[in-house]
């Protein structure tokens, strides 16, 4: 975290002193008041205001060093694009060992994403979702369930049973449910309990 | 690893200080043994175990290049 301790004849000027030095507004810092001074009389017994002015983190900066250190002492290092819309941070990950970071079937990249929405909320009063992708993991994850419930669905009409699909995180249960929205011979729901909830498709 | 996994946890807890881990490494296996302070213990378990299977999907990832198994021990 960048900080800097600052003095000045009054709090006031401490203060403007630190946002001068660290270049940035008082909306954005935390201040730590160390020794409020005192004004003396006649210039006798005056001391200085000393205060400790920190740049405060935003959630997205949050999410971007914990992601960075951690892969980093993975032995991936990583370069991040972030875009946040609203409180939607998504963060694409860049790096030479992208399969570790992604995993058997995701589950790497999923365990990271959702250690890293706990770390961003833990801070936060606000609940920002986080989404990592990698190399367009999440996009070509989303087409290969789609042509999985496809085939499924054809699977659950031809046995006329039940389809119970492995269980997955609720991102890509909606892609799921989403792709066999429309479709008149069969219908979707989930059973089983988090993080081991699964979809069912059901011939109708 | 244990750096690693130090990274991971210490965003995640109240009381960063009192994280310790030990390491014990046997003739197959290196075992990590995770502790927490008492209050944080949910913090890195989480419901269903859902926190401690995310560390562990991450940490067992980066060791996966290591001629030993890994194992993560949570209190």
């Amino acid at each position: 975290m960048k900080q800097i301790t600052a003095t000045g004849t009054t709090m006031d000027e401490a203060v403007q002193s630190a946002l001068e030095q660290l270049q940035t507004s008082k909306d954005k810092v935390d201040v730590h008041v160390i020794d409020e001074g005192k004004k003396g009389f006649l210039g006798f017994g005056s001391k200085p205001a000393i205060v400790k002015v920190s740049i405060r983190k935003t959630p997205v900066q949050d999410a971007e060093s914990y992601i960075s250190e951690v892969a980093a002492q993975m032995g991936a290092p990583v370069e991040i694009k972030t875009d946040v819309r609203d409180r939607d941070i998504t963060m694409e990950l860049v790096s030479d060992k992208v399969a570790m970071l992604i995993g058997k079937r995701g589950q790497t990249l999923n365990s990271l994403q959702y250690l890293a929405q706990l770390a961003v909320n833990r801070e936060s009063d606000q609940f920002y979702t986080v989404m990592i992708d990698a190399e367009g993991y999440r996009e070509r994850r989303k087409e290969t369930l789609q042509n999985l419930a496809e085939r499924l669905a054809e699977k659950a009409i031809r046995t006329g049973k039940d389809v119970r699909i492995e269980p997955m995180p609720s991102y890509e249960r909606k892609i799921i449910h989403a792709a066999l929205q429309n479709h008149k011979q069969v219908e979707t729901l989930s059973d089983g309990k988090e993080p081991r909830r699964f979809v069912v498709i059901r011939p109708s | 690893m244990q750096a690693l996994i130090e990274t991971i946890v210490t965003p995640l807890v109240d009381h960063p200080s009192d994280i310790e881990i030990d390491v014990k490494e046997e003739d197959e296996k290196i075992v990590y043994h995770l502790s927490v302070h008492p209050d944080d213990v949910g913090k890195v378990i989480g419901k269903n175990g859902r926190i401690a299977k995310a560390i562990r999907t991450v940490v067992y990832a980066a060791g996966s290049d290591s001629e030993k198994r890994i194992y993560l021990d949570i209190m």
